[in-house]
């Protein structure tokens, strides 16, 4: 039952419990319960919603860091990871396999202000040894939905 | 001036769907419930392989019969999946969507006055279909009691001396019902006994729930009495691609071949192309497909419940067939005054046959909030008759 429920919310995060438990053909109590238990155990760790930004009169801009570090004794990466996600600039960490360590993506008003919080937080920490910024031209696609798509319905009405 | 048109023709009556769409289709802010096709885009790895064809220039036709390569794809699929065996050489033939494969099979089996036992309520073109080749149609109309499944006894009533194909048009459009593997090993029984033929349309073949489908084709010495139809809108969520095959005995399908070669030529090739792809890599998109098929379907059959609406339930295709009896009124002034009151499209059973009334058809082929929305209207709509 929880890899039903988490498909579809992972999908549709507005979905009641009595929605999802008609949708699964489960008992309406037993899919709350299951919720609150996942919310609890920090299976599902949050609801947020996908915006297209660029559609309101907010500017923002979105850059992705890549972040070399060196791994400290003991603390392996996890320390740096935790120190770097402590910033609420910060929206995404990821460790990264190949070139570089982390992959970090952060959130700004302007391109000023997110490379001023890469020079003045993220470069000084002690085990970073090197940054490069990459900022978002465009956003075309983000967790599964296209944001550009406008595709109108074009089935007939009715059809055999 | 000669009257220009063949009596035949003008004796068909127009499809019962006509009409209603005619009413939809001039209110634009109207919901409809009543569309028979996926509400899915085409898997983009299939559009995608449609359009590669395009620019390497298969543009051309391709043999009348189909491309040997998807023909061979469809075979392994057909045993891969359903146990029935046909031979992609002389056995398979690529048509334009299931319809044209209905079509020809048909023309290419019946003589003047040979009866088809056409179950109803059913898909809308086996009547004119049967009628256009000069066969007479022979309705077996089916039972609320048994699910709309089709039974022994009520085949076995309807054959006479004339009867020489039985369409089985399982999973049901528009009742949703299946044949469970017992039920039609109870079918073929008297298909052999009386010498029949079967055409089974398994167009909706990949969507059941709960329950494989199971094809006639693959019971013992059905192989030659069958005439399998199917095709890639369903499954696929290719509707506008326009392509169905049709696997028959080899003495059925050169006929078939022919017939289709002098109006057809060959299916289109770029279709052809795509399905190839559908065909080889297609498994995990349908199931994607189907997942969400059957949450709509216990979505739309817990609603009914609480809503105290009577609806059997069904485990194939994308359609519930809930009985409307208890309003007292026919199916068909039912849909209308919900389309006039709520603005919500649904199809009256009589379309499908006259046994469908006092039901209607509802698709889910929609999006969750769109059924939520729509069930919402006529859950509004019913209350006024409580």
């Amino acid at each position: 039952m929880r890899t039903k429920i988490l498909n579809l919310i992972e999908e549709d995060c507005k979905l009641t419990a009595k929605d999802i438990a008609a949708m699964i053909g489960e008992d309406e109590a037993a899919v709350a319960a299951e919720l609150a238990a996942m919310e609890k155990e920090h299976v599902i760790c949050g609801y947020t919603s996908i915006i297209d930004w660029d559609k309101t009169d907010n500017e923002f801009v979105t850059a992705l860091i890549e972040l070399r570090v060196t791994p400290q004794r003991g603390e392996g990466f996890d320390k740096i990871a935790e120190r770097i996600s402590n910033y609420p600039e910060v929206d995404t960490v990821y460790l990264m396999s190949g070139a570089y360590d982390f992959a970090v993506i952060i959130k700004g008003k302007t391109m000023k202000e997110v490379s001023l919080f890469v020079s003045s937080k993220l470069a000084p920490m002690e085990a970073v040894v090197g940054t490069a910024t990459h900022f978002v031209l465009k956003k075309y696609k983000e967790h599964g939905v296209k944001l550009t798509n406008n595709s109108k319905v074009e089935r007939l009405a009715v059809m055999p | 001036m000669r009257d220009p048109l063949s009596k035949k023709v003008i004796d068909i009556k127009p499809s019962g769907i006509r009409k209603f769409f005619d009413v939809v289709s001039e209110m634009p802010d109207a919901i409809s419930l009543g569309v028979g096709e996926p509400d899915f885009d085409t898997p983009w790895h299939i559009r995608d392989e449609g359009i590669y064809a395009l620019e390497k220039g298969k543009t051309f036709y391709t043999s009348n019969a189909g491309l040997m390569e998807l023909r061979k794809e469809i075979c392994k699929y057909y045993t891969r999946k359903f146990q029935a065996t046909y031979d992609p050489v002389h056995e398979c033939v690529i048509t334009v969507g299931g319809s044209e494969g209905i079509d020809i099979a048909l023309r290419a089996m019946l003589d003047p006055g040979d009866e088809v036992i056409i179950p109803e309520p059913c898909y809308v073109s086996y009547v004119p279909c049967v009628e256009l080749a000069d066969g007479v149609p022979v309705i077996i109309q089916l039972k609320a009691e048994n699910e709309f499944r089709l039974t022994a006894e009520e085949l076995e009533a309807a054959i006479t001396d004339k009867t020489k194909i039985v369409i089985l048009p399982f999973p049901n459009n528009p009742t949703g019902a299946i044949m469970t593997r017992a039920d039609l090993e109870k079918i073929a029984e008297v298909i052999r006994k009386h010498d029949l033929y079967v055409m089974s349309d398994e167009i909706y073949a990949e969507l059941t729930y709960g329950q494989k489908h199971v094809s006639i084709a693959s019971l013992p010495d059905m192989h030659d009495r069958t005439i399998v139809i199917n095709g890639f809108s369903k499954a696929y969520a290719m509707t506008g691609w326009r392509l169905g095959y049709a696997l028959a005995p080899r003495i059925i399908c050169e006929q078939m071949t022919k017939i289709h070669q002098f109006a057809i030529m060959c299916a289109p090739t770029n279709s052809q192309y795509a399905a190839v792809d559908a065909v080889r890599y297609g498994d995990k998109d349908i199931e994607k497909m189907v997942r969400a098929y059957d949450q709509r379907r216990h979505f739309l059959m817990q609603t009914f419940q609480e809503m105290g609406i009577e609806c059997f339930e069904p485990f194939g295709a994308f359609y519930v067939f809930p009985c409307i009896k208890k309003y007292g009124m026919k199916s068909e002034e039912f849909a209308e005054k919900l389309l006039y009151q709520e603005k919500v499209a649904v199809v009256p059973g009589t379309a499908f046959g006259d046994c469908g009334e006092g039901y209607l058809r509802i698709s889910y082929a929609y999006s969750i909030e769109e059924l939520k929305e729509a069930l919402g209207r006529i859950k509004h709509f019913i209350a006024q008759f409580e």
